[in-house]
């Protein structure tokens, strides 16, 4: 005797968003029944385990049928198969388009390639996320990938309605996105202690001061690729480290703003120059592609490492970089200021958001 | 050339991809009505295709109109080969063809293939011109109203109730022409569908005719059915009630939504159900059932029913000891009465109504439930222009069913409907319904309104218990049955108990809640070919159904209930057994005498060790006890002593229950004088018996904070609030060992029906307090080792709150000790006055003026208060009486006050709790504008129905060669019940409507043939699609609801 046909159908579709997490995480029906069980919903109703498994085999049924529609968002709200809430609607596309910090801390940056793809189950074997978890968590960034890319105005606004995210889920995404396309490197070992959040904060200042979008809202890729004049001019900031009087002015102006202020002055007036040569040369480097993939990488060993060997607070580091950015528009002889700000700007609240354990 | 039919497309979207090339589609639409065809012009490379075509004009006869459907196909164009069908909509344009309803079908439709199943979705706009002259065309039926509801429709007024109308038509199933060979799948499922529509288009068309003919101007109650006899044909047969309509104001209350709101019956239904005889002779109830079975031979075409006719003698299932209490001649005024209702109806071949819920006043008494099967053996249909063999068969059928209500007094069937179950060329037909006795106002042409008229010399019989007084004469039983005065008038004999196939009557007088009932049975044959098969089925109906009968009884007693309605006994056929599933709403009428208790017994005393007994019989009595509590079951007689609660010494407890509610010791031993027939002794002679009492004792209750029932109304709820959700379920099981005994299978069937129910609880646990209306089982045996189970109710929640503030209000709240006071004084007035009622039985039409009087109206407010008594206090009395069991009657009230006050202390805190927890989750059913409501029920609760726009009637077949790839049988049949649920919800919002009520699934044939990764199904839907507003936007914006639809109503000026 054995159940050939099971099938419950709701003229509203029912959801439960347990089984729906649980569907969502990659739990087979099997282990879902398992953890349904732990979770004690037998009691509720005086359900057997022949009542859970059912139930969440009609339920695991509906969210793959629905998972279609889920690609493309916009189809659930005009399809007529399920009859689904709206504010229903929205949760299971939260749901979906949602993602484990650790899954997308290993694939940031990647190329999102089948060879990529491939790698996935590597990388369920270290998240601990299932790999068909996995799979939908890296479809979805293609996904999202593949329809903005194509898309003009900003890129924030396109997911958001492409999606329909929430503008939190949708900025996480256009930081995906943003870093895919320009392949940052955010896997080596010296930028491990940085999360996911740190990054696509990052990414939300980069693509709002650095590209194109910043300037011109009506162009393609606006917002994903970086502004290429603006990297070439950065070269012109050079001049604050190749012209020995500026830096000595620049150093002067800003030990005299420092002192008394901070305990690791000392540290501070020592590495200034250093500091400085690093940091200008990054942007002057912008220009290659390869040291854009490093931008970050860069920060960390050019300015963070050396500060936080020094043993530098948070707030020191606030200060300094403070007075760094700021002494610069006092001096005379240094003409670019507009784009001193820019590129200023974005570090500093980069190295802020960094500049952590 | 009476019509007009026009029709747009608009445009379309979500298409599937039908160029793998590009991944687009180049689509164009045929647009096809009877012979003639248009297309729109091709829409290259696009998924989401702009048409905006021109008007296309078909230009057509009415007959046509209502015959055909408009049939719309989306296809790929392609330059070099044959061009791609992508899929098909067909629209019933029936709706647009009466003033009343839409007058434009317009909005997105599924574009459906049989093989793909939904892709994409088509805008489609259609109107239709009718010419004035249509009357001419008697061949159309133009006009007259079709309704599934099986009650008077939501803001209309029946005006006269012509009675019953049936047509059947044949045809050969396509599936089965010898063309199905060489055509697609494809081509053979689109040949059926639209064949089927064809045919239900005719069949209405020619029903409508009927009703022209009656002079009604619309049908109640249709039941469309299909009968795929495989290869003898294809039957699609209907029935109906025909009736004169009148389109209420939307300003007058109607008076149908007092069945929304039983207990608030407004107090004037009360002179609206005349009987022009204070005096009935009471009485009846029981099921009158027969067999028939003339078997035709195959090959011969003479008829062989004279030689193989099996006809089983009528069984009848009543159970109850012999009646015998005393009785009285008929008045005079009654016999008239009758007379004039019967030349009423005798007037018709066949007094039958497909409705099972009615006006008040209309239904005057209920007799039992009446039911008759034939077996037969299909042939060929040769010619499908005289279906003559086919309607004789139900000829037949509809001869014996009205015999039966004969024999049972009454002249009228009420809740009628007619089955069949076909497996290979047996076939079983069946027919059910409710012997009663009719107002005849109702009959009569020129009696207009339900309101008021007649009752100036009439004295009313009391509503809330007119109906369940017998209508047969008690000196001439048509079956044994015990008698008593009613509990509620004291005047009418009523029986012990009560089988109905309809509704609940709003007016009806209940105590506590009431529970979906089921008898399941599964019975092994042999298998065996043409006559010798048939046979040996007709030989196993009559035990079939007894046994259904005895469960029942038993599950009635074992819930303490008195009364069935809603039954519905459905017989299925497969090749080697036969499956019998009865499904009922129990509930306590208190009107009727409380049940008695159920006692087991050995049949000899050796057998089986008295412990094993008294160990069941405690089971019984404890499962008794605890169902009285979970249904609240307190009916005011309970004051008196404990009767009807179980009573572990079995002797004490037959005189007890025998006893019921009168106190005299003269009437206890009367009755005592044939309780030796008491048919509630269970008697353990074999294991068999043994399983049997397990398996009455198996079914679970329902969880905390969920009722169930499979009629219109909840006994006993009424106070729903908003959160509905219609379902579907289908689950087959299939056997796999070989050697199964019938005990094995009724224990697996059993299982089966109440692990839905589980399943059903558990999913729909957001929903607490709750309650699941209008279960419907349907059972089938698809291939040798299946069994199918097709269910679909609606769950609805209802407020608890509201229940116990509305107690709260009621003048009952002044405390538990003078409620206890007032219950105890009429009970005892009662009792004085039924006893001399039996002792005196020749005084009583003189007498019973004087003494009946004040007692019955006592009564009468005790059952109100009963109706409306919180729970707690309910508890508590029940606490009370048990207590108070088997304490001396002098001592009684004085006791039984200390014991109420007691108990007050220990019962509310515990009842307190548990309605917090109830009320704890209620939050389901969010709406959003575009959302169409289902349900199989007449109404939605919190609206009101404002316009009736059509009746859908929907046919689909769906087919699958990698059902591998469809995730299987469940997966496919999955997205095929939602793909059927999304069609109709197009075509309701097409129509402007929101909403489909009086939903049904017909049926639900699945097919498989997993070896070759095949599968098939065919559903059948049909319902009323209406537009629906809530109640509180009416109150609030009454002025705008109003102007809203000034087409409807003509009297919305006056107002």
């Amino acid at each position: 005797m054995s159940v050939e046909l099971d099938v419950f159908v709701g003229n509203t579709t029912i959801m439960d968003e347990e089984v729906y997490q649980l569907w969502l995480d990659g739990y087979t029906v099997n282990d879902a029944v398992k953890v349904r069980m732990e979770g004690g919903v037998m009691d509720e109703c005086e359900a057997s385990k022949d009542v859970l498994l059912s139930d969440t085999m009609d339920q695991y049924r509906t969210f793959q049928m629905c998972e279609r529609l889920l690609h493309s968002p916009a189809k659930l709200a005009n399809q007529l198969l399920f009859q689904i809430p709206p504010h229903r609607q929205i949760m299971l596309i939260e749901r979906y388009y949602a993602f484990d910090d650790t899954f997308v801390r290993e694939v940031l940056g990647k190329k999102l390639s089948k060879g990529t793809k491939k790698d996935l189950d590597d990388i369920s074997a270290k998240t601990s996320v299932t790999l068909k978890s996995c799979r939908r968590q890296f479809d979805n960034f293609k996904r999202v990938f593949k329809v903005v890319e194509e898309l003009k105005g900003p890129l924030v606004e396109n997911i958001r309605q492409h999606f329909l995210l929430s503008d939190k889920l949708a900025r996480d995404y256009a930081a995906i996105v943003f870093f895919a396309n320009n392949r940052f490197e955010t896997g080596k070992r010296k930028l491990q202690y940085l999360s996911f959040q740190d990054f696509a904060f990052c990414a939300g200042q980069l693509i709002s001061n650095w590209t194109v979008g910043a300037v011109d809202n009506m162009v393609e890729d606006m917002d994903v690729d970086l502004d290429k004049e603006f990297l070439q001019e950065l070269k012109e900031l050079k001049i604050l480290i190749t012209d020995k009087d500026l830096l000595d002015q620049h150093k002067s102006l800003v030990c005299t703003a420092l002192r008394g202020k901070t305990k690791v002055f000392i540290e501070m007036e020592g590495s200034f120059k250093n500091l400085s040569r690093g940091l200008i040369n990054i942007a002057a480097k912008l220009t290659n592609t390869k040291d854009v993939r490093d931008f970050f990488i860069d920060l960390v060993e050019k300015f963070i490492e050396p500060c936080r060997s020094d043993r530098w607070s948070a707030a020191d580091m606030k200060l300094y970089l403070t007075h760094y950015t700021n002494s610069a528009h006092i001096l005379d002889t240094f003409k670019h200021q507009v784009v001193w700000d820019r590129y200023m700007g974005v570090v500093k609240s980069c190295i802020f958001k960094m500049y952590h354990d | 050339m009476p019509g007009k039919l026009k029709a747009k497309i608009v445009a379309g979207r979500h298409l599937p991809v039908m160029d793998r090339a590009s991944d687009l589609t180049d689509a164009f639409v045929e647009v096809k009505f009877g012979n003639t065809t248009f297309k729109t012009d091709v829409c290259p490379k696009s998924l989401n295709p702009q048409w905006n075509s021109e008007w296309f004009k078909f230009e057509v006869d009415d007959e046509d109109l209502q015959d055909e459907p408009l049939q719309i196909t989306v296809l790929d164009h392609d330059t070099y080969s044959a061009n791609d069908a992508i899929g098909k909509v067909y629209i019933d344009i029936d709706p647009l063809l009466y003033s009343e309803a839409a007058s434009v079908i317009s909005g997105w439709f599924p574009i459906y293939d049989t093989i793909h199943g939904i892709r994409g979705e088509i805008n489609v706009i259609v109107k239709v011109e009718l010419f004035n002259d249509l009357n001419r065309f008697r061949q159309s039926s133009c006009g007259v109203k079709f309704f599934c509801t099986t009650c008077i429709p939501q803001c209309y007024r029946a005006t006269l109730v012509h009675g019953f109308v049936e047509e059947l038509v044949v045809n050969e199933d396509p599936e089965y022409q010898w063309i199905d060979r060489i055509r697609t799948p494809r081509a053979s499922n689109e040949a059926r569908q639209r064949l089927i529509s064809l045919m239900s288009g005719e069949l209405q068309r020619k029903i409508g005719l009927k009703v022209l003919e009656m002079g009604g101007n619309a049908v109640v109650g249709y039941l469309q059915c299909f009968d795929l006899e495989g290869e003898s044909g294809l039957v699609v047969r209907a029935i109906g009630t025909a009736c004169t309509l009148d389109k209420l104001s939307s300003g007058s209350a109607p008076n149908t939504n007092t069945h929304m709101h039983p207990n608030t019956a407004p107090a004037s239904n009360a002179c609206n159900s005349p009987s022009k005889d204070g005096k009935e002779s009471p009485l009846a109830h029981g099921c009158r059932s027969t067999h028939n079975s003339p078997v035709h031979s195959v090959c011969s075409s003479q008829r062989l029913s004279q030689n193989f006719s099996v006809s089983v003698p009528t069984l009848i299932f009543t159970g109850m000891g012999s009646g015998g209490s005393a009785g009285k001649e008929a008045g005079p005024l009654r016999t008239l009465l009758r007379q004039q209702t019967q030349t009423a109806l005798e007037q018709r071949e066949f007094p039958f109504f497909t409705l099972t819920s009615f006006p008040p006043g209309f239904l005057l008494h209920v007799g039992g439930v009446v039911s008759a099967r034939s077996v037969k053996l299909l042939d060929r249909i040769h010619n499908p222009d005289e279906p003559e063999t086919r309607d004789a068969w139900w000829e037949e059928i509809r001869q014996e069913i009205k015999s039966h209500a004969r024999a049972l007094g009454c002249h009228a069937v009420v809740g009628y409907s007619e089955s069949t179950s076909i497996c290979e060329e047996v076939c079983i037909l069946s027919a059910s319904g409710t012997a009663a006795i009719l107002n005849p106002r109702y009959m009569r042409e020129g009696c207009l309104d339900i309101g008021c008229t007649d009752h100036r010399f009439e004295e009313p019989s009391p509503p809330n218990c007119g109906f369940c007084h017998i209508p047969y004469d008690e000196l001439n039983m048509p079956f044994p049955a015990q008698l008593t005065y009613c509990y509620h008038c004291r005047r009418q004999k009523v029986p012990d108990v009560l089988f109905t196939t309809i509704d609940l009557p709003s007016e009806a007088a209940v105590a506590g809640k009431g529970c979906l009932i089921q008898a399941r049975l599964c019975r092994l044959k042999k298998k065996a070919q043409g006559e010798a098969n048939a046979t040996a089925i007709s030989n196993l109906l009559p035990f079939m159904e007894y046994e259904l009968h005895t469960q029942l009884m038993n599950k009635l007693k074992l819930r303490s209930m008195n009364a069935l309605f809603g039954l519905h006994i459905q017989i299925s056929v497969g090749e080697n057994m036969l499956l019998g599933l009865a499904s009922a709403t129990g509930v306590y009428l208190t009107a009727l005498p409380a049940p008695g208790g159920i006692q087991i017994a050995g049949k000899t005393p050796g057998d089986l060790s008295s412990e094993h007994i008294s160990s069941i019989q405690k089971r019984i009595n404890d499962t008794i006890a605890v169902n009285k509590e979970l249904y609240q079951i307190n009916p005011p007689e309970l004051a008196e002593e404990g009767v009807g609660s179980p009573i572990p010494e079995p002797r004490h407890r037959s005189r007890l229950f025998r006893s019921h509610s009168e106190s005299s010791d003269e009437l206890s031993e009367l009755d005592l004088s044939h309780g030796k027939k008491d048919a509630f002794v269970l008697e353990i002679d074999d294991t068999d018996a043994v399983e049997d009492i397990h398996s009455l004792l198996i079914d679970a209750p329902p969880p905390t904070g969920f009722y169930s029932c499979n009629t219109e109304n909840m006994p006993g709820i009424s106070n729903w609030t908003s959160g509905v959700q219609m379902f579907t379920s289908v689950r087959v099981l299939r056997l796999s060992n070989a050697n199964l005994t019938n005990q094995g299978l009724n224990k697996i069937f059993t299982d089966l029906c109440e692990n839905l129910l589980k399943s059903f609880y558990f999913k729909l646990r957001s929903m607490i307090p709750c309650c699941l209306c209008h279960l419907n089982f349907t059972v089938a045996v698809p291939e040798e080792e299946l069994i199918q189970v097709t269910v679909t109710a609606v769950a609805m929640t209802y407020d608890k709150e509201q229940t116990q503030e509305k107690t709260a209000e009621k003048p009952v709240n002044k405390g538990s000790l003078e409620a206890e006071e007032q219950l105890q004084f009429p009970l005892e007035l009662c009792a004085d006055s039924s006893s001399s009622n039996i002792q005196t039985a020749s005084k009583i039409s003189g007498v019973g003026e004087s003494t009946n009087m004040s007692p019955r109206a006592a009564s009468v407010d005790y059952g109100s208060f009963a109706d409306r008594c919180s729970t707690w206090l309910e508890l508590l009395r029940l606490k009370a009486h048990t207590i108070r069991r088997g304490s001396v009657k002098t001592s009684r009230r004085t006791q039984s006050l200390a014991h109420s006050v007691s108990s007050l202390e220990r019962c509310s805190p515990l009842q307190e709790g548990r309605s917090r927890s109830l009320r704890s989750s209620r939050s389901f059913g969010g709406s959003s504008v575009t959302v169409v409501k289902m349900t199989p029920l007449s109404f939605l609760p919190g609206t009101r129905i404002i316009k009736y726009l059509g009746i859908i009637n929907m046919f689909f077949i769906r087919e699958t060669t990698s059902l591998r790839e469809e995730g299987g049988v469940s997966g496919f049949l999955h997205s095929f019940i939602a793909e059927v649920f999304a069609m109709v919800r197009a075509h309701v919002a097409a129509l402007g409507g929101n909403a489909v009520v009086s939903y049904s699934m017909k049926e639900c044939v699945f097919m498989e043939n997993p070896n070759k990764n095949q599968a098939q199904c065919l559903i059948n839907v049909s319902g009323d699609a209406v537009i629906c507003i809530s109640e509180t936007d009416q109150e609030s914006s009454a002025s705008t609801a109003n102007t809203g639809q000034t087409g409807g109503s003509e009297t919305d000026g006056a107002t």
